[in-house]
């Protein structure tokens, strides 16, 4: 198993250790629910250096991007600015999602799934062209500090970095020195994630942790991201499904002239279903991800449920008939029996607030 | 890992105690609920349910995972613990300490084949 530049960290806050895309993570310190209300409520870190940051330069960095790459990097107008994108085979499915940083001109930071960072390079390697380079920087370690107080305490352990990132706005990024600081994440909150040189990862997560900020492992990111009504890749998304059969419409434009990996079949492919929330009426069970559902459009199935410890209620994202809305009942089947549960629009949490 | 010794054991991780009422008490053991994680939600049988050795009989589920609790003999449910389906945590606080349902062993139910504390611990691979 592969070790990030905290694993003595994590052992020394009583992490509960898994296996997770080859790598060994924090599961939790002790409670993960614990850790999903630290990060609603005040600030939590999580160690992300599992994932991989690569940096895409040189004077083809750009037009390499837009065609690699479902979402238009052109909407980077800004340095610093951040984008979510899909990255799709040439049948439209979907290969990753991911975040791109604009550096500099000319200079992007792509961060991708740990368990596709493999794959994911050796097919943007096929696609570079000569005046573009690609470079893992597994030199770099990651953390997300995340929830309302995450930004204080972040300046209360990072005094020096707090002039670079205060005026940053939310999906922006700023370098600071060697450390990249960006207000970005995966729990809906608010907060930042920093990357940093190895050497001093181990010293960032102990100021981290005098400054009051909460560690938190794998189970509380996953809780908190279904909560937030984000999509894991390889349990909500794979390369079977585009994005607009996973509510991520929004981040392809096919009308524009620019051609991307995936377009024209995109263009000719009729999304099969669409992405929505459940939320389980009363008890019965929890939600879990390959569990039937059946609705008055069809059948359906969870890829995403959990218990959601801000909603003290059973969540999911689910793939259902394209023609459901929020507000259908549909029943999804949980061992011998078939439970009610209320279709919604995700997010169900955003920002402390239960939104469904 | 805490493995009473007054306790007898299943391999599907459940414990049992013999009550004074003749009737068995069964919950989960500290190793099992230690792999589930947080306990959200438990479902316990109905009083009466005549059930057979290794049938599902209660169900417990954390965050991360669902999983049955197994009838380790036959017989009838006596009892079961319905506040816990309220406050699910507690067989993480306290397992041996909070039992999810009673049975009323058949005629002729075998207690033998249950694990002493040791022959548990050996089937954990723990010393």
């Amino acid at each position: 198993m592969r070790l990030t530049p905290l694993a003595a960290e994590h052992r020394a806050a009583g992490a509960k250790l898994v296996e997770f895309a080859g790598w060994e993570m924090p599961l939790h310190y002790g409670s993960q629910i614990d850790e999903h209300h630290a990060v609603r409520r005040d600030a939590g870190v999580f160690d992300i250096s599992h994932m991989l940051a690569l940096d895409v330069e040189g004077p083809g960095a750009r037009a390499f991007l837009r065609r690699a790459l479902a979402n238009d990097m052109d909407r980077l107008g800004q340095t610093g600015k951040a984008l979510y994108s899909c990255m799709l085979a040439e049948d439209g499915g979907i290969l990753d999602d991911l975040i791109v940083y604009l550096l500099a001109a000319d200079r992007y930071r792509v961060v991708v799934n740990a368990a596709t960072a493999e794959g994911d390079l050796a097919w943007l390697e096929r696609l570079r062209p000569p005046d573009a380079m690609l470079r893992p920087r597994r030199d770099l370690a990651m953390l997300a500090v995340q929830g309302p107080r995450a930004r204080e305490k972040c300046w209360t352990a990072f005094p020096e970095l707090r002039a670079a990132s205060e005026p940053l706005e939310m999906f922006f990024g700023a370098a600071a020195g060697d450390t990249f600081i960006a207000r970005t994440g995966y729990t809906g909150e608010d907060g930042f994630e920093l990357m940093l040189p190895v050497a001093r990862a181990a010293g960032a997560w102990q100021r981290l942790l005098a400054a009051g900020v909460r560690p938190c492992g794998l189970g509380a990111r996953d809780t908190l991201r279904l909560e937030a009504g984000l999509n894991l890749y390889g349990q909500d998304m794979d390369a079977t499904v585009t994005p607009p059969e996973c509510g991520l419409g929004w981040t392809v434009d096919l009308a524009a002239p620019r051609d991307f990996v995936g377009k024209a079949a995109l263009a000719r492919r009729t999304p099969a279903c669409s992405m929505l929330g459940l939320v389980l009426d009363g008890r019965g069970g929890v939600l879990r991800a390959h569990q039937e559902i059946h609705s008055a459009h069809g059948a359906g199935m969870v890829t995403s449920g959990t218990f959601a410890p801000t909603l003290q209620a059973s969540i999911a994202l689910a793939r259902l008939p394209v023609a459901s809305r929020p507000g259908d009942s549909v029943q999804v089947v949980i061992r011998d029996k078939r439970l009610v549960a209320r279709v919604v629009k995700p997010p169900f949490v955003r920002r402390g607030k239960i939104l469904v | 890992m805490n493995i009473p010794e007054a306790l007898r054991y299943t391999a599907t991780h459940e414990w049992v105690r013999q009550e004074a009422d003749g009737t068995l008490a069964v919950g989960i053991t500290d190793y099992a609920q230690d792999n589930l994680g947080e306990l959200v939600f438990i479902e316990v049988p109905e009083v009466g349910r005549r059930v057979a050795a290794g049938d599902g009989c209660a169900v417990v589920e954390s965050v991360k995972a669902a999983s049955d609790v197994f009838a380790p003999v036959a017989g009838e449910v006596a009892a079961v613990n319905a506040a816990l389906v309220d406050t699910p945590r507690k067989v993480n606080q306290d397992p041996y300490g909070t039992w999810l349902f009673r049975l009323k062993p058949a005629a002729g139910a075998d207690l033998g084949k249950l694990m002493d504390a040791a022959a548990y611990r050996a089937s954990l691979g723990t010393a």
